[in-house]
């Protein structure tokens, strides 16, 4: 490790690093604006300057760039040298030369980089009298605003968008102090990480446009560390309140799984917490059908009648919390109780599970795919299903580039050096599908094969490792490939529905592992608890079919956050409605499943509760309420607890605290043994306080309010966990779950992470957050499974189409998320299109199953042969089956809808509403 | 004994001394424009609300008596969406009208707030926006900013050139 000086004071250091990463290593405050932990160096803004002196005897020194130096052992530097701080103050007067005056209106205001930085130069009076530039500009979707006259040219959103996100249609344009960052023309941004910009960016030019329209300073917000439910991935979040509302999603830094960067579903797709939909009271169905409002206390007593010596089932949920399933099971039975997996989805989730309880193979975490050197997609389009395992692999493609720079001595952080030094060379990804992939862009190679021949290509592959002659010269490219690798990655998943596939990602991977230790096995789970509520499952439990054929002999059936008409078909559903069994569902937001149940009881979201869900690697993760629930509703635990007391179960009438719940799934099986070491408990305190979830400066405690009552109420108490909501109490050095947001002096901005980290970009000083629960015995998989030959002959095969906007529930109700989602459609390659005479945007119908769907068509790239994607997870397309036979025809009858108001009346509503310039 | 003298001496003087008491109400004292009583909200010369709910003021309230919403008109223009006072928990001490970037909240030299209930002490935007610019006649914000509005394109605001053309090729 070498030893540096910086003014005076001798640091020991990280072999490699720069001088930048070493100071703020080091806790000295040293500005930057276009370095990034996750990007490495460019050294285009100039603002890390500092000084280096040559040799001992050196007074003069000179100015290095902090970020495009390298600490080399008994190197001496200066930040407070006077040439130093002129210099660096002098950068941002040049910076600010053109910055607008519009920090008030601006929603970086209160968390900008550049504010911090300008403080911290110690720049105050603009000195230049000039005109400013101003620039355009542009529409960049319902994501994304742009505001362009505040940009300072770091060059970190192309840096972020292209280099690091593979985005293409966002980039610097123009010369000069022409320069601008934007797309070619208005239009939406392409990239599903287009949210990341928000974070990425210094200043306010690209600021979140939800939150933008529903703004409070970042001093306002009331947060709570919580993980996203927007997929299996479990990337780590920080949603912000206030007024009730939850007003925006922060990427919360956790090491080892989503770093710096979430997905746009888990940014944006939260909003359905404030919707209209929402569930506010407990509603009893009366004979008309109409529901009835009730409070708690009354719903609690009509649900204690129904349950008196009642036989009572249960439906759990993959997105529900481990706590709430558990105490459903619990309460009701395991012989009485089905997870709520669709047994379509259960047959490959179990089988998900057995490989992952018995591979050989490295179940690796995102950081750990990262260090992949060659990767095997099977039948996954990862960016639709696992969006930050594909972010994760652009930079595992990158590996190569690095071991090139390794070898030319050159830094992994010179970031522009090594770009340029690899040009083109990616390591080899490899990504066989049924149809395109976003992912296709980086593949060395891309294999288009139907479901079930991905399959039988990925036995062959296996074979091949295992000794036996290629089949064909792509096989044997593979697998000299990923032979060849040190790290190899193999990543399957659910979203095809096909177990066979599983099984064959897991038969090559256990091939590989015979000759290389470090394979890594990974499959993407479709929902955030779907790992949970498999691991739960009891060998007694019913499938979903078959909780509907014991309906009828159950007197009430309770169903616990789950959209059942989205997992049953519509016969089977009218079968579980028409059984006469009474059914209690508990839920966040209205949904066709709540419409049949004589008793709704609403639940509180994940942004107002407390649970542990189960990621696809098998980490449990806690999330925390970031406000009380509002109106009557409650955690579904506590409706739980309330209605198993009520129906006289003794072993959980013990239960009344969050903790104890925890206590007792995790004494339910020893996998969950640890489950009460994956977050401290509500006793948990630092120096004797709470871990506050308001900032130090949140303002209008007295008024808030005081528009209802002038007697302030006190602060709403959290019996529950060990944060407060309150400003009271100290935001620093808690374990890494514990983080609510982050702040440090003269870090107003979400930099103020370094102050959080170990070592930059390195773990959080709290330690790792999470615990692995699902352990491989390493024994190897006992045998795959047989081929599924079921593929339909003159029919087409319908293959799920996910995407990342619309295919998952609670998403797709955020009104910018469902503006994206667009309408459901049928995607067919060039070919068949040509074969049906049908081009993109017009209707097929889609008849499976006696049943006949309307869809658009959409043209991809690659479909396979025989085969038809549906968009999946979407409300029209609710009646496919992945696998199944179809046939299509052209729909000639179809008319585009109506729309609800012509022009007309829309302009006499306005009228009515009157002007808001008034 | 000469101390109790000097008294008797020292208050007999006072009878001839001018009183000090003011006739309060009846006679109103002089408040200077800058005194610092009840808070309002102020138009720019264009009759516009000056607010634009940035939060600097609720931010800098050493009793977080002020809560506000921002809201957006049509064109992009920020504006409370609710504006709050708890005058009963103001301590008027002129913070927010200097956090002020826009001259909105200015103090008024008023301090008769007495009420018997003290909810009536809870003031909201409509109570407290009048329709006039208070001690700043001239200064509009969005004339100076750079944020586009209905009446104001890009390069319009003050010292702002026009929008960059960026297909331009010239050196």
């Amino acid at each position: 490790m070498p030893n540096i000086t910086i003014d005076g004071q001798t640091l020991e250091v990280k072999e490699g690093d720069n001088i930048l990463q070493a100071c703020l290593n080091a806790g000295l405050d040293l500005p930057y604006f276009c370095w990034h932990p996750a990007m490495g160096s460019i050294g285009s803004c100039r603002q890390c300057a500092l000084v280096q002196y040559q040799n001992p005897s050196d007074e003069r020194g000179r100015i290095v760039m902090g970020c495009m130096t390298q600490v080399t052992d008994g190197a001496r530097f200066s930040l407070d040298a006077n040439n130093a701080v002129e210099f660096r103050e002098a950068v941002v007067e040049s910076l600010m030369l053109n910055h607008p005056h519009d920090c008030p209106v601006c929603a970086e205001g209160g968390e900008c980089h550049l504010q911090d930085m300008t403080v911290m130069v110690g720049h105050r009076d603009r000195r230049y009298r000039g005109k400013k530039n101003t620039h355009r500009n542009q529409y960049l979707g319902p994501l994304i605003h742009h505001e362009m006259n505040r940009c300072i040219t770091c060059y970190r959103c192309e840096r972020f968008y292209r280099d690091y996100a593979g985005g293409t249609d966002l980039g610097a344009q123009a010369s000069r102090d022409r320069l601008y960052f934007g797309r070619q023309q208005d239009g939406i941004l392409e990239s599903e990480f287009s949210g990341n910009l928000v974070e990425v960016c210094p200043t306010g030019v690209f600021t979140d446009k939800p939150f933008l329209a529903d703004f409070s300073r970042k001093w306002d917000l009331q947060s709570a560390p919580s993980i996203c439910g927007g997929c299996g991935v479990g990337c780590n979040i920080a949603p912000g309140e206030r007024y009730g509302r939850l007003k925006r999603v922060h990427n919360r830094y956790h090491n080892d799984i989503n770093g710096y960067f979430i997905c746009d579903r888990g940014r944006f797709g939260n909003s359905y917490v404030n919707a209209d939909q929402r569930i506010d009271y407990a509603g009893i169905q009366d004979a008309d059908g109409r529901f009835t409002a009730v409070d708690q206390a009354s719903a609690i007593d009509t649900a204690g009648v129904w349950l008196k010596s009642a036989k009572i089932g249960g439906i759990g949920s993959p997105r529900a919390s481990l706590e709430a399933n558990f105490l459903l099971q619990t309460w009701v039975g395991a012989d009485q109780f089905s997870s709520g997996i669709a047994d379509i989805e259960r047959a490959t989730v179990d089988r998900q599970l057995q490989i992952l309880q018995s591979t050989r193979a490295i179940n690796p975490s995102i950081k750990q795919m990262e260090l992949a050197d060659a990767v095997l997609i099977l039948g996954e389009d990862l960016t639709h299903t696992a969006a930050r395992v594909a972010l994760a692999l652009r930079q595992a493609v990158r590996n190569k580039s690095l071991a090139m720079a390794k070898q030319m001595g050159l830094p992994s952080w010179q970031d522009a050096a090594v770009r340029n030094l690899a040009q083109d060379a990616l390591s080899p990804l490899f990504v066989v599908t049924s149809y395109t992939s976003r992912l296709d862009d980086i593949a060395q190679r891309t294999v288009t094969l139907a479901p079930d021949e991905i399959a039988e290509f990925g036995r062959q592959l296996a074979a091949r490792l295992q000794g036996e002659p290629a089949q064909s010269p792509l096989i044997e490219e593979l697998a000299s490939s990923l032979a060849a690798a040190e790290r190899p990655l193999i990543i399957s998943g659910s979203s095809m529905l096909q177990s066979n596939i599983i099984d064959a990602g897991a038969a090559i991977a256990e091939a590989l592992c015979l000759d290389n230790p470090q394979t890594m096995l990974s499959l993407t789970a479709p929902e955030s608890n779907t790992v949970g509520a498999a691991m739960l499952a009891h060998a007694n439990n019913l499938s979903l079919e078959g909780m509907v054929e014991r309906a009828v002999e159950l007197d009430v059936l309770v169903i616990l956050e789950n959209d059942l008409t989205r997992r049953l078909d519509a016969v089977s559903m009218q079968k579980l409605v028409d059984s006469g069994t009474k059914i209690i569902a508990l839920d966040v937001i209205e949904n066709a499943t709540v419409e049949h149940a004589n008793m709704v009881l609403p639940a509180a979201s994940f942004a107002e509760s407390q649970g542990t869900l189960i990621n696809h690697e098998g980490r449990a993760q806690r999330f925390f309420p970031v406000f009380p629930p509002a109106e009557q509703r409650l955690p579904s635990w506590q409706w739980l607890l309330q209605l198993a007391a009520l129906s006289g179960n003794s072993q959980l009438a013990a239960l009344t605290q969050f903790d104890q719940v925890v206590d007792a799934c995790a004494a339910s099986q020893p996998a969950f043994a640890h489950l009460n070491e994956v977050a401290p408990d509500r006793r948990f305190r630092d120096r004797g306080q709470k871990i506050p979830r308001q900032t130090h400066r949140y303002s209008g405690r007295t008024a808030i309010n005081a528009g209802v009552s002038v007697h302030e109420p006190q602060q709403p108490v959290d019996h529950e966990t060990p944060l407060a909501f309150s400003m009271e109490g100290l935001n620093r050095d808690q374990p890494s779950t514990l983080i609510p947001f982050v702040w440090s002096p003269g870090w107003n901005s979400n930099h103020a992470l370094q102050k959080f980290q170990a070592e930059v970009d390195g773990p959080l000083k709290g330690g790792h957050s999470g615990v692995h629960v699902l352990v491989s015995s390493a024994n190897g998989i006992d045998h795959p499974g047989a081929a599924v030959g079921n593929a339909p002959t003159d029919l087409w095969q319908l293959v799920p189409v996910h995407r990342l906007h619309g295919s998952e529930e609670l998403s797709a109700r955020s009104d910018e998320i469902a503006e994206l989602a667009g309408d459901a459609f049928i995607a067919l390659n060039a070919e068949t299109a040509g074969q049906l005479e049908v081009a993109e945007g017009d209707r097929l119908k889609v008849i499976a199953n006696g049943d006949s769907v309307s869809l658009a068509v959409k043209i991809v790239d690659r479909m396979a042969v025989g085969c038809a994607g549906y968009s999946y997870g979407y409300a029209a397309t609710r009646g496919l089956i992945a696998g199944a036979g179809a046939d299509l025809q052209r729909d000639t009858d179809w008319r585009p809808p109506q729309p609800s108001l012509i022009a007309t009346d829309r302009q006499s509503m306005a009228v009515d509403r009157g002007s808001p310039h008034v | 004994m000469l101390s109790q003298l000097r008294t008797l001496w020292e208050i007999f003087k006072h009878s001839f001394t001018k009183s000090e008491t003011v006739q309060y109400p009846e006679q109103m004292p002089y408040l200077a424009p800058r005194y610092r009583g009840r808070i309002v909200l102020t138009r720019d010369p264009d009759g516009e609300e000056r607010c634009v709910a940035c939060n600097l003021c609720a931010a800098v309230c050493p009793v977080d008596c002020i809560a506000l919403q921002k809201d957006t008109r049509d064109d992009g223009t920020w504006y409370p969406e609710f504006f709050r006072i708890n005058f009963s928990r103001c301590i008027m001490c002129g913070m927010c009208e200097e956090a002020c970037p826009t001259y909105a909240i200015q103090l008024t030299p008023d301090f008769e707030m007495c009420e018997y209930d003290r909810q009536n002490m809870v003031y909201e935007k409509e109570h407290l926006l009048i329709n006039g610019v208070g001690k700043y006649p001239d200064y509009n914000f969005y004339r100076v900013s750079g944020l586009k509005t209905a009446s104001k394109d890009k390069g319009e605001a003050h010292n702002e050139t026009t929008p960059i053309d960026t297909k331009s090729l010239l050196p």
